[in-house]
């Protein structure tokens, strides 16, 4: 039983549809249970000091005219420091996502989960029973078509039909090499049970 | 196909036995609910069953054999293979545990005519699953309650199992019984009845008057365990209601602490007073500017002025009749203030209602100015008609052609030029007493909305999602539990709790408002035509 391996660093690097570096991680448990990890590129340094920079060079601004004009109002630089701790908070905890993992056990379901920068996870399980199948879809996206992994789920009244599709590794998007070894490995496992 | 046994976590240290649970239909699956152990007599074991089968209806069976032997009991092997014979079954799971070792084997499972070897041991998948919590927990979104042998989804099944087996749940191995069982009790009972309680005095006060009945009964019956109950989402309901009552009455208790402490009261009702003064002198100073040239537009003069005095005749009769309610106003108010004992809501439904009657004088110009300009309107577009040679048919509820007489057509387009030429006049005053209609209006919503939030909030489940997340459950999610080679897969399984969002949305409690019916788009076609809004009517009312 293989355990991890880590592409990425070797011969095939896998980018997202912009352009920057992700990793992909494959770990098989068992014969029909994997799990797939994309990881994002973290939050750089150079950014945060570049914002942080700039909303305070405006709050200092915007104070010494008001101190020019009228009155010193120290409220300018307290709710620029308020603002700026404040936004990074938001940005770690609710938008900037770390890794995304997809759980395939064959027979009991599909588990997606996003994990932010502050450690919080977000998880929802699939069963088997509403999974029709995992395919690589087109997308329109502004002026590009880009590639998706995605879930079928079965529609209960339709047995044929598709009632809605979840789309997989939303915050990563990775290419398509790397969504064709995903779903290469998804579908042994579908396959089998 | 794929076995899964769902394995609950007490268990994973318990003693050699028999395992008791249930095969899930439709599905290869089953769940294990406890183990029973040495000695036991088989007879004994299936009346047992039987019986609980009988009071918890779920279909409970032997499923198979339990063994982690310790030293000195070797031969347990033999022996619970030969327990295969008196249990008859399809299906018949042999597991087994060695001490120091993480993960378990199963083999010997399958049909009487084959054997199946250790390779079987690949195509199982071992679920753990918190007993205590997934007995409590609730899954959402929440259907009504189906009999488990109707195929609904797994997971469902297996919920649905755990917490209909209550009574599978009452006798432990502690217990001077023929029948000793290991579950989710079992680990409780070492711990004292004062850790059970402080576990308990986390919930909020309706839980814990529940619990105090459940506790009185077990009492009874002589038996310190605390169990705890599957939450209907009726009761949550009910649960919910009582304490935003009883978070309204403390806010409205706070209210009246602020307000009575440094005689509040006296100071609003000073401040009242001179307030109505400044808005009527205020309504004054607006009437003398629309009565002159308003931001430049020449207003008929006539008619200007006979609008004019009318409104500031009104205005002076408002005036005087504050003025004589001035002594009782403070008594009024020290009044009204005591009732937000009753709850803040009722304090800002007060309010709102005094609101309306301060302003009564604004809402009897907005209807003067409205039904003027309506009149205006109406007659327009009459004589707009007569103009062109047309009529509206009222029995067929068109505009039909119609010839007019030379006096009527004269007279018509005499009227509706005088109409045409005064209708900026009455635009501009229906324009004016309608803002400050929509100010007042405005107002009001806002404490409707207020008061409709306090009444909807649902606090009790948002501190069941808080204390405890595992009874509001969304689904569940997995882990993957460190393997050794060899030994079948590990899961782990938790409840995933259900998002706050989604927690208010399922749990707000229906509030009895009236929202305007209209959309913007009706609203501005009334508003053009001049007809009356009233945006607080229920269904039931009629307008007239």
């Amino acid at each position: 039983m293989q355990n991890g391996e880590h592409f990425g660093m070797e011969d095939e690097t896998y980018t997202d549809i912009d352009g920057k570096a992700i990793s992909l991680e494959c770990q098989s448990h068992s014969g029909f249970c994997r799990e797939f990890t994309v990881s994002s590129a973290k939050v750089s340094i150079s950014r945060v000091m570049v914002y942080t920079c700039a909303v305070w060079m405006t709050a200092y601004i915007i104070f010494f005219f008001t101190e020019l004009l009228l009155f010193q109002n120290t409220a300018v630089l307290s709710s620029a420091i308020i603002i700026t701790l404040v936004g990074m908070m938001i940005h770690i905890h609710f938008v900037k996502v770390d890794h995304e993992t997809l759980l395939v056990i064959g027979s009991l379901g599909v588990q997606v989960s996003s994990s932010y920068a502050s450690g919080r996870e977000s998880t929802d399980f699939i069963e088997m029973d509403k999974i029709k199948d995992i395919v690589i879809n087109e997308a329109i996206h502004m002026q590009r078509v880009i590639y998706y992994l995605c879930i079928l789920l079965k529609d209960p009244s339709d047995p044929s039909g598709v009632s809605s599709v979840v789309p997989l590794f939303q915050s990563s998007k990775p290419r398509l090499n790397c969504l064709v070894k995903v779903y290469r490995s998804c579908q042994e496992i579908l396959a089998k049970c | 196909m794929v076995l899964k046994i769902f394995f609950p976590q007490c268990c994973n240290k318990a003693d050699s036995g028999l395992l008791v649970g249930h095969w899930l239909p439709g599905q290869d699956s089953a769940v294990v609910l406890a183990v029973i152990h040495y000695p036991f007599i088989p007879g004994q074991v299936k009346q047992y069953i039987h019986q609980i089968r009988g009071q918890s209806g779920v279909d409970l069976a032997v499923l198979g054999s339990w063994s982690m032997p310790k030293e000195g009991q070797e031969g347990m092997e033999s022996f619970l293979r030969e327990l295969r014979t008196i249990f008859p079954q399809g299906r018949w799971l042999q597991l087994s545990r060695e001490m120091g070792k993480i993960g378990f084997t199963s083999g010997g499972e399958g049909k009487t005519k084959e054997e199946k070897t250790g390779e079987e041991g690949d195509k199982v998948i071992f679920v753990h699953y918190e007993q205590r919590k997934v007995m409590l927990s609730q899954l959402h979104p929440t259907d009504p309650p189906v009999p488990l042998t109707q195929s609904t989804s797994e997971l469902r099944q297996v919920f649905g199992t755990v917490s209909q087996s209550e009574s599978l749940f009452f006798l432990d191995k502690y217990d001077d019984s023929p029948v000793k069982l290991t579950h989710w009790q079992s680990e409780g009972r070492e711990g004292s009845i004062i850790v059970e309680l402080m576990k308990q005095a986390s919930t909020p006060v309706c839980l814990l008057t529940a619990w105090i009945l459940v506790l009185w009964t077990s009492l009874c019956n002589s038996r310190s365990v605390c169990l705890g109950r599957v939450l209907e989402p009726s009761e949550t309901l009910k649960a919910n209601i009582f304490m935003s009552f009883l978070l309204d009455v403390t806010l409205g208790l706070l209210l009246i602490y602020w307000l009575y402490r440094e005689n509040r009261v006296g100071q609003l009702a000073n401040a009242l007073l001179p307030a109505a003064d400044r808005v009527a002198k205020e309504l004054e100073e607006l009437l003398q500017w629309l009565m002159g040239a308003p931001a430049g537009l020449k207003m008929n003069r006539a008619l200007d002025q006979v609008l004019g005095r009318f409104f500031l005749y009104h205005i002076h009769l408002w005036i005087s009749y504050i003025h004589l309610m001035s002594p009782f106003i403070e008594m009024i108010l020290w009044y009204v203030g005591l009732s937000a004992c009753l709850g803040l809501t009722f304090a800002l439904s007060l309010l709102s209602d005094i609101i309306a009657l301060l302003t009564f004088h604004i809402y009897c110009f907005y209807v003067y100015g409205a039904r003027l300009y309506c009149l205006k309107v109406y007659g327009l577009t009459s004589l707009w008609r007569l103009f062109r040679g047309r009529k509206w048919n009222v029995l067929r509820q068109r505009v039909d052609s119609c010839s007019y007489d030379m006096d009527q057509l004269f007279i018509g387009t005499l009227l509706f030029t005088i109409l045409l030429f005064l209708l900026p006049t009455t635009a501009l005053y229906y324009l004016v007493f309608t803002l400050l209609r929509m100010v007042v209006v405005m107002v009001q919503g806002v404490l409707q909305l207020t008061v409709d939030f306090i009444n909807s909030f649902p606090l009790f489940a948002l501190g069941l999602r808080v204390f405890r997340s595992y009874t509001l459950a969304e689904g569940v999610k997995f882990s993957v539990l460190c393997e050794e080679p060899g030994t079948p897969l590990h899961l782990m399984m938790d409840i995933n709790p259900l998002k706050f969002s989604s927690v208010v949305q399922t749990y707000r409690t229906a509030t009895y408002s009236c929202y305007p019916k209209d959309s913007w788009l009706a609203l501005c076609k009334k508003l053009f035509l001049g007809e009356l809004i009233y945006p607080w009517r229920h269904k039931t009312t009629k307008i007239d």
